[in-house]
């Protein structure tokens, strides 16, 4: 085979491979501009003959869009600040400092990554409803307010920034709360935007968590919006469902294409 | 001016120990406790020693789970290792095409279960889906990849690869950055084909590329839980009930803390000795390879 074949045989498998996790997304788009009969008709046609937005009108009357997605980002970016505003102090203390305990600390959020969520969460849940706690921002919130991998990242980052910035900075007179946040938080902006998106991008997307702690509407997130479509019967009215999907990617799809890159590297890979 | 003494480490760790005790680690022990215990969340809990495991060693209920679990796992950490590397190796290239569909494998890693849930349980419907449409242009039967317990299982884990193979790929393209193009030049020179560049040089690399990818597909698998409630409910015959949802049917349908938290402390438990044996059997490997 020569080079010139072997170059063209691997841009027809690239062009395959995107196809295979492209085509999905042109079906989901497509069925949600289609009316009923289109979608049980000519279920793989990727056109709509007569386009409507008749789906989307359905989502919008069945749920409440516009509150879910308020839950759903106001929820996330909290999240995502407070392990940030969180693991950086205890990084510092972890890369930075030397006392007593230092070991058995570090020790202890190392283990901590060894516990998902789905471990925790019938005693947490439990735990939340007996201080009433259940159905509120803060049962959806104060569990993920420390990230163990995000505490370990800031450590691991910090371990490679030169002491002499903060000796510096302590002879100039700076509190700690300053090196920490006022001229640490900068130095490690990469790592910290890396660590905001993955987090923000996790918790936009996750139905696990919610779907526990939440048993009404009040701070309900549109994940579990969108599955309930499903849940309430919409039978074979696929495009209604297609719609919600729709409506529920385009934040984050619209964020990647944006900061792919930073996402990228924030589950340690390259683009 | 006179250097300030550092305010007290543990006031800067307070913070995040204090969340980390509330949430990760008590809750642990509260499992273990409340395993011991019936209790159904109306009336007072029971305290009936390790009779919640008892029942479900004897059903062989626990144990299904838990094959269950560990071949859906074998599925997708192999679907997403072999996917992984084998895309990682064919679009490792510069220029556009290859970046976009860089971009479009990884996009599914990021966009919610609940769409791609969603997505594949209409576009395989038995009915009213893409690929049944396609069967009836083809003249070929009508096939349900959610009716038979032997293929619900396996239809779960191929969404579960679809959807995490961009993950697995940009970590190795990361690991393919520490191979040395000059390596690969000296072994071509020394008549190495492709095949033997990957086996000799390649791959011996990327062995701790693998070892990650590997433990956190695993993770992942384990932790699978939104592809089973939306797509299958565990049915049909609970072929795929996987561990997290078993935990949550027991509660919040059965109503069965002692029971979800005795299923809860297995999970942990073999979560945590398959993860361990998996690094020992890649770092084993890695020994014996610097050997030969």
């Amino acid at each position: 085979m020569s080079p010139r074949t072997g170059y063209l045989v691997r841009m027809g498998l690239a062009c395959a491979a995107a196809l295979v996790w492209l085509a999905p997304y042109a079906w989901m788009v497509t069925t949600s501009f289609k009316p009923l009969a289109e979608v049980l008709e000519h279920p793989a046609a990727l056109v709509p003959k007569s386009p409507t937005a008749a789906a989307y009108r359905e989502v919008f009357s069945a749920l409440p869009v516009g509150h879910y997605m308020l839950v759903t980002l106001v929820m996330a970016v909290s999240i995502a600040l407070l392990q940030i505003a969180l693991a950086l102090p205890a990084g510092y203390a972890l890369a930075k400092l030397h006392f007593a305990g230092r070991r058995l600390a570090f020790g202890l959020v190392l283990a901590c990554l060894l516990v998902p969520a789905q471990v925790t969460f019938v005693p947490v849940f439990l735990l939340f409803a007996k201080v009433g706690l259940v159905n509120t921002m803060p049962a959806l919130v104060l569990p993920f307010a420390v990230s163990a991998l995000g505490t370990f990242m800031v450590r691991q980052a910090l371990m490679s920034v030169p002491d002499e910035i903060i000796e510096a900075a302590r002879l100039d007179g700076a509190s700690e709360a300053i090196i920490i946040y006022r001229i640490l938080g900068p130095v490690l902006a990469p790592t910290l935007v890396s660590l905001f998106l993955v987090s923000f991008v996790f918790h936009y997307n996750d139905y696990f968590w919610p779907l526990v702690m939440t048993t009404n509407d009040d701070v309900r997130t549109l994940p579990l919006g969108v599955a309930l479509l499903r849940e309430q019967g919409t039978g074979m009215r696929w495009h209604i469902v297609m719609a919600g999907n729709v409506i529920l990617s385009l934040p984050v799809m619209l964020l990647f294409a944006a900061a792919q890159r930073h996402l990228v590297r924030g589950v340690g890979g390259r683009a | 001016m006179r250097p300030r003494t550092p305010s007290s480490p543990w006031i800067m760790l307070g913070p995040s120990l204090a969340l980390l005790f509330v949430f990760v680690v008590l809750p642990v022990g509260l499992a273990v406790y409340e395993s011991f215990f019936q209790w159904d969340l109306l009336t007072d809990p029971i305290y009936v020693q390790t009779d919640n495991y008892r029942a479900l060693a004897e059903r062989r209920e626990l144990l299904h789970i838990v094959w269950r679990t560990l071949s859906f796992s074998v599925m997708v950490v192999a679907g997403a290792m072999s996917l992984g590397l084998g895309l990682a190796m064919l679009l490792n290239r510069r220029g556009r095409l290859f970046a976009f569909a860089r971009a479009a494998i990884f996009s599914a890693y990021v966009v919610s279960w609940v769409a791609v849930a969603l997505l594949f349980m209409w576009l395989l419907d038995a009915d009213h889906g893409v690929f049944a449409a396609m069967l009836k242009v083809l003249h070929l039967p009508r096939f349900g990849f959610f009716a038979d317990p032997n293929t619900a299982l396996a239809t779960l884990a191929g969404v579960t690869v679809w959807k995490i193979a961009g993950y697995a790929m940009v970590v190795f393209l990361a690991g393919l950055q520490s191979v040395p193009p000059s390596l690969l030049e000296a072994a071509a020179l020394d008549g190495a084909g492709r095949f033997s560049q990957f086996r000799f040089v390649i791959w011996p690399l990327l062995r701790p590329t693998a070892s990650f990818v590997a433990t956190t597909s695993l993770v992942i698998s384990f932790q699978t839980f939104d592809v089973v409630r939306i797509m299958t409910q565990g049915g049909p015959a609970n072929a795929t009930s996987l561990f997290v949802y078993a935990i949550y049917e027991q509660v919040f349908l059965d109503l069965s803390v002692g029971k979800a938290s005795a299923i809860t402390v297995v999970f942990f438990v073999v979560l945590v000795a398959v993860t361990s044996l998996q690094l020992r059997f890649w770092s084993a490997r890695a020994r014996s390879e610097r050997r030969t």
